[in-house]
């Protein structure tokens, strides 16, 4: 499953996409998030699965474009941590 | 003075069925779906629906909770004690005091649409209130994919309720109204409820008829909404719950932009999320007891 974190209003899309069935439940996206954004926990859109995947935190998940903003410079973007720090590949980001 | 009429009210009210006896049963389960305008609760008997109600969220959830299943148990001799397992749902769903788990109104409006509309539902539209969520689910009502927009109150419910105590015309004429104008007008330019509420008033004043600006706000929530669904695309078939599917202002709108018909079932859209609860519900206590 792929879970959209995030929201959309006027000034863009700012969505942090976390595929269930990618993410292997390592946690290694935790630590790696210098505001600490993700936690891992239960699978709430799946009440009956028993897997732990990461997820974004939910009093987060309004003001992402701001909590972010800092791994997102202008010039010189570089790798995002959490993206870089998964290994099968599971978070995406929208902007 | 003029007596003072609630033009957003809707009609709150309680179902139970006729025939069924559920002292007979032996799997009661319940599913209270607390949202931010309308509370719903909906029991299951074996599986089956056998009573739910459908009334307004006061300001407090634990209190709507108790009124929304003493609604559904209202005239059946049931009481709470009754129910094997209940779960929670909605925005409420964390301040149910009597709830055995809380699911997210996701997981249970996907499920819930899965058991009004069968199977082939891909795609989910929950128009409710406060917020607006765009599911794509597979065969068996699972989440595959979704995306809320919960930030911001365009294109909900109580958008709507407010543009029908501007215009002071009953919420549910509005649909109906939009369609009669001359020509379409163009959308509105904001979705955001305070902003269109003056551009409607702008409109109104500049010689435009009541039922124009709600065909230009009708317009405008569809077109926004099916920017939601254009994420994560729309997948036949396609189906609406919650309160403003009963609209079709908006449900003949959005079908136009997206070039696809919404299933269209005998069951009230507003009841999706605490029936997904109440199947959940039923879920759980079935594991529970084998």
């Amino acid at each position: 499953m792929i879970a959209n974190y995030g929201y959309k209003d006027g000034s863009g899309e700012f969505f942090i996409a976390i595929d269930t069935d990618k993410c292997n439940g390592c946690g290694d996206c935790v630590p790696v998030c210098p505001p600490r954004l993700l936690e891992m926990a239960a699978d709430e859109y799946d009440p009956l699965s028993e897997k732990t995947v990461a997820a974004v935190r939910e009093e987060e998940r309004k003001k992402i474009k701001y909590t972010c903003a800092p791994c997102k410079p202008a010039s010189g973007r570089g790798a995002l941590p959490c993206v870089a720090a998964c290994e099968p590949g599971a978070i995406a980001h929208s902007w | 003075m003029a007596e003072l009429q609630e033009f957003w009210r809707w009609t709150e009210y309680t179902w139970h069925h006729p025939e069924m006896d559920w002292r007979k049963g032996k799997r009661l389960a319940a599913g209270i779906d607390v949202g931010s305008v309308s509370s719903q609760a909906l029991i299951l008997v074996d599986g089956e629906i056998y009573a739910f109600s459908n009334l307004r969220t006061g300001s407090n959830s634990p209190d709507s909770a108790h009124k929304a299943v003493n609604g559904a148990m209202k005239d059946t001799g049931m009481e709470l004690s009754n129910l094997k397992y209940t779960v929670g749902t909605g925005y409420g769903r964390v301040n149910i005091p009597f709830a055995n788990r809380a699911i997210t109104e996701i997981a249970c409006h996907a499920r819930g649409a899965n058991f009004m509309a069968g199977p082939k539902i891909r795609t989910v539209l929950d128009m409710g209130g406060q917020d607006c969520k765009a599911i794509h689910c597979d065969e068996r009502g699972k989440v595959s994919n979704f995306l809320m927009n919960d930030k911001c109150a365009a294109g909900t419910g109580r958008g709507m309720e407010v543009m029908a105590d501007l215009l002071s015309i009953p919420i549910k004429d509005i649909g109906e109204l939009s369609y009669q104008v001359d020509q379409e007008p163009p959308p509105v330019s904001s979705t955001c409820v305070v902003f269109a509420k003056s551009e409607a008033l702008g409109l109104m004043r500049s010689g435009w008829s009541k039922n124009m600006v709600l065909a230009a706000y009708c317009s405008a929530m569809a077109h926004r909404v099916s920017l939601l669904l254009g994420r994560i695309g729309v997948e036949d078939q396609f189906f609406i719950t919650g309160g403003i599917a009963k609209n079709p202002g908006i449900v003949k709108r959005l079908e136009k932009e997206l070039g696809i018909e919404s299933v269209k079932t005998k069951y009230d859209s507003q009841i999706a999320g605490a029936l997904g609860a109440a199947l959940f519900a039923d879920t759980l206590l079935q594991k529970g007891t084998q």
